[in-house]
């Protein structure tokens, strides 16, 4: 049983759980995920660790409520159990003195952003962050972007807070009116978003690397669900990522793939809504 | 169907002949008849997940414990990958002691139930039987009597193994399944301190998430797994040696003096044609473990979903393959069809299964070989393209290879494809265990008769040594290296 010590609600449906599990907490390298089971007939979904505190022995993760399962996990309070957690699982992301790296994320995940951004600048990396949400109340982890960043962007839908537009319009003004010298593009957040970040910078011939969050089960590498098209080969994000070159990646499998069991989901939901909620 | 008689002399009794007499005793065993087991109805059991043979009577194994001669020179034993004396625990069928024999069993073999029902004996134990090679005359049912016995005891007595001494030392088992819980159980009967690691929520491996429900019901395998633990095993779930902690880290920081790694078969193979992405194809170990770990055949209750369709095909034809095809069966596939890309005579499946299948209504097609998938705009699977193949020279691993006949393609509709063509080695273990020496597939180097890695103090057993084989098999490896890791550690000595 892996104990929830903090939970906040972060807007949108996003709740952040920090969860007690030392095992994993001390291995934890920044892009990996853990599988979780919230309870003892649940089904196991990846998320990928926005942070981990060797220290206090916790891993947070960010999850968004979508169907019965995050919903049941959202029902959990502070102090209460989750009933599995296995990880951290997956290939770390690369970390390296690449030179100018431009870190992009959108929605919920700029939590998982943030410590890859946080280890980049560590190993030596001049860091540019774009972060993007709906509005700035929904805009995540402002200040800590801002201190492992030399400069962050911001994109809100509403124009809220810095350029009106999305996190690709940023980048695209960074690349063409600033002349930025890029080695490196991460992008973490929607499909739709690394998708885009990913055709931009092809154009532009930028290595860019997005971490992929597809259906898994066992998340070891044993069942193969989370199979994605990269470069028109067979990988598993479990084992071969989630990190992957966003060149290669086939983004409209993926989405395909993601949406497969949404019907089974939405039943699996409203049933359990009916039950408990009348 | 020239192949089906040799099943019905393996499953029924109707058609095995008085064989002739070979001593005044024996002469009286030959003539009884192998007695099959009672099936549950192939039209009843496709529409339910609960076991397909109903077991022996304590009287159909009275009878069928009579078949034994008692050989003086019992080929069986040679057979057992774990050389259980065969004809020691039938003799105590015969006589009644039913619980004695199960006692006789687990002295080599502390999973009788499960191997009683997943072993393949017409390869091993029954396949020498002697009375099997006599004229006309079935092998004595040796699995059938295995499960008798298990079933009883579970029933009747204390499955429970006494743990016969006290040893100061600690053994980590890495990975759940067939091989680790059989070197556990083996270690912690003579005393070491052992402790089971393993990467899902569940103990058990393949035998949770791969082997149906209607083969080998899941409160047997818990069963024998709660035996285990009352044995004092302990087990750590959720953690995935290689990950969360190496092996390095087990024997250096948390003071293991030996490790056994168990991890069984890996990453899925897959047909590399295209299409294959859709949604809709998958793998024989997702489906499986959708519907075996994760329960999704019983969607009121269990979370994880899985689709359902009307037309179904299984590419492959091992176990595996059998086992996903008639679990799509039940899951309500209506036309749930096997295509292989060999003939019926290459089949790696127990002829038990393919027979079991075949009653049940699922279609073989051979020499089948498909070579696109078609998908609709939401990229989901909708039909297969596949050619037809004649057999040619034999190929390396001496089957007629199959070479296709040009012009020959045609479409068949389907909602869902598995593909079970068998796995490639987990790369987690063996990339995170520096000094541990690989072959060129990336399985784990180990002596075929200790489980000996490379690098001291770490054994290893099968399919992670081996590919993918069966249950038995692993168990077997997982029987000497229990061996080999006693003598170790007792020893000190590499």
């Amino acid at each position: 049983m892996y104990k929830i010590i903090l939970k906040k609600n972060m807007g949108e449906g996003v709740n952040l759980y920090e969860i007690h599990a030392p095992d994993i907490a001390s291995k934890a390298k920044p892009g990996q995920f853990i599988i979780l089971r919230v309870h003892g007939e649940g089904e196991r979904i990846p998320i990928t660790i926005a942070n981990s505190d060797q220290k206090k022995g916790t891993i947070t993760a960010l999850v968004q409520t979508v169907g019965k399962t995050s919903h049941l996990l959202s029902e959990l309070n502070e102090g209460e159990n989750i009933k599995d957690v296995v990880g951290p699982l997956g290939v770390p992301t690369d970390i390296e003195n690449f030179g100018t790296v431009v870190c992009v994320g959108g929605g919920f995940g700029i939590a998982v952003l943030y410590p890859i951004a946080r280890a980049l600048k560590e190993a030596g990396n001049r860091v540019i962050s774009i972060i993007g949400a709906r509005r700035t109340d929904l805009l995540l982890m402002k200040k800590e972007m801002e201190d492992v960043s030399s400069e962050v962007l911001i994109a809100t839908d509403d124009g809220s807070s810095g350029i009106k537009g999305l996190v690709t319009d940023a980048l695209r003004n960074l690349i063409e009116e600033k002349k930025e010298k890029i080695d490196r593009v991460i992008a973490v957040g929607p499909v739709i978003m690394m998708k885009a970040v990913s055709d931009m910078t092809r154009e532009k011939n930028i290595k860019t690397v997005v971490s992929l969050n597809p259906i898994m089960i066992d998340g070891t590498g044993m069942c193969g669900a989370c199979r994605v098209l990269v470069g028109g080969k067979t990988k598993f994000a479990c084992v071969d990522g989630p990190d992957f070159d966003g060149h290669l990646v086939d983004f409209n499998n993926l989405m395909n793939r993601l949406r497969f069991y949404k019907k089974e989901e939405a039943q699996s939901y409203e049933c359990h809504n009916k039950e408990h909620h009348g | 169907m020239a192949d089906n008689q040799g099943i019905k002399d393996m499953i029924d009794t109707k058609d095995t002949k008085t064989a002739p007499a070979s001593g005044v005793d024996n002469k009286e065993r030959l003539k009884i008849k192998r007695v099959g087991m009672r099936n549950q109805a192939p039209e009843e059991r496709i529409h339910n997940f609960e076991e397909v043979p109903y077991g022996y009577s304590p009287e159909e194994a009275s009878i069928e414990a009579k078949r034994c001669i008692q050989c003086k020179k019992p080929f069986c034993i040679e057979g057992c990958p774990v050389n259980i004396n065969i004809p020691a625990f039938i003799k105590l069928v015969e006589s009644g002691d039913f619980l004695g024999a199960a006692r006789k069993i687990k002295e080599t073999n502390s999973l009788p139930a499960i191997c009683g029902r997943v072993c393949p004996q017409e390869d091993q134990c029954e396949k020498v039987c002697t009375v099997g090679k006599k004229k006309d005359s079935a092998p004595v049912a040796i699995g059938n009597l295995e499960r008798f016995v298990a079933d009883y005891e579970a029933a009747h007595g204390n499955i429970n193994i006494e743990v016969t001494g006290s040893i100061d030392k600690k053994v980590a088992i890495v990975g759940g399944g067939p091989a680790g819980l059989t070197v556990a159980g083996d270690l912690r009967k003579m005393g070491y301190d052992v402790s089971i690691f393993e990467a899902l929520h569940e103990l058990g491996g393949v035998l949770m998430y791969g082997i149906p429900e209607f083969r080998l019901p899941k409160e047997i395998v818990l069963s024998n797994l709660k035996v285990l633990e009352n044995m004092g095993v302990k087990v750590y779930k959720n953690i995935v040696v290689g990950k969360t902690f190496s092996i390095d880290e087990l024997m250096e920081k948390k003071g293991f003096d030996a490790v056994f790694i168990g991890t069984g078969a890996g990453t899925p193979k897959f047909l590399n044609i295209p299409g294959e992405e859709l949604s809709g194809v998958y793998s024989a170990n997702e489906f499986l473990t959708r519907v075996n770990l994760m329960r999704s055949y019983q969607n009121e209750k269990y979370d994880t979903p899985v689709k359902r369709g009307k037309t179904l095909v299984v590419f492959g034809a091992g176990n595996t393959a059998m086992d996903s095809v008639r679990t799509g069966l039940r899951l309500g596939y209506e036309d749930a069809r096997i295509f292989y890309r060999r003939s019926r005579k290459e089949m790696t499946a127990r002829i038990e299964e393919v027979h079991h299948a075949e009653q049940e209504g699922i279609k073989f097609e051979f020499l089948i070989n498909p070579v696109r998938f078609i998908g609709d705009e939401s990229h989901t699977v909708t039909g297969v393209e596949c050619q037809r193949m004649e057999l040619g020279e034999p190929d390396e691993s001496g089957r007629r290879r199959p070479i296709p006949i040009p012009g020959s393609e045609f479409i068949t509709k389907i909602d869902a494809a598995i593909i079970a063509i068998g796995t490639n080695a987990n790369p987690i273990v063996p990339s995170s265990t520096p000094g541990m020496n690989l072959n060129k597939w990336g399985y784990i180097i180990a002596d075929e008769n200790t489980g000996k890695t490379t690098k001291k103090g770490v054994f290893a057993g099968g399919d992670i040594v081996t590919g993918a084989a069966t249950v038995i098999l692993a168990m077997g490896a997982g029987r000497k290296a229990a061996v080999a890791i006693d003598e170790y550690l007792k020893t000190g000595t590499w």
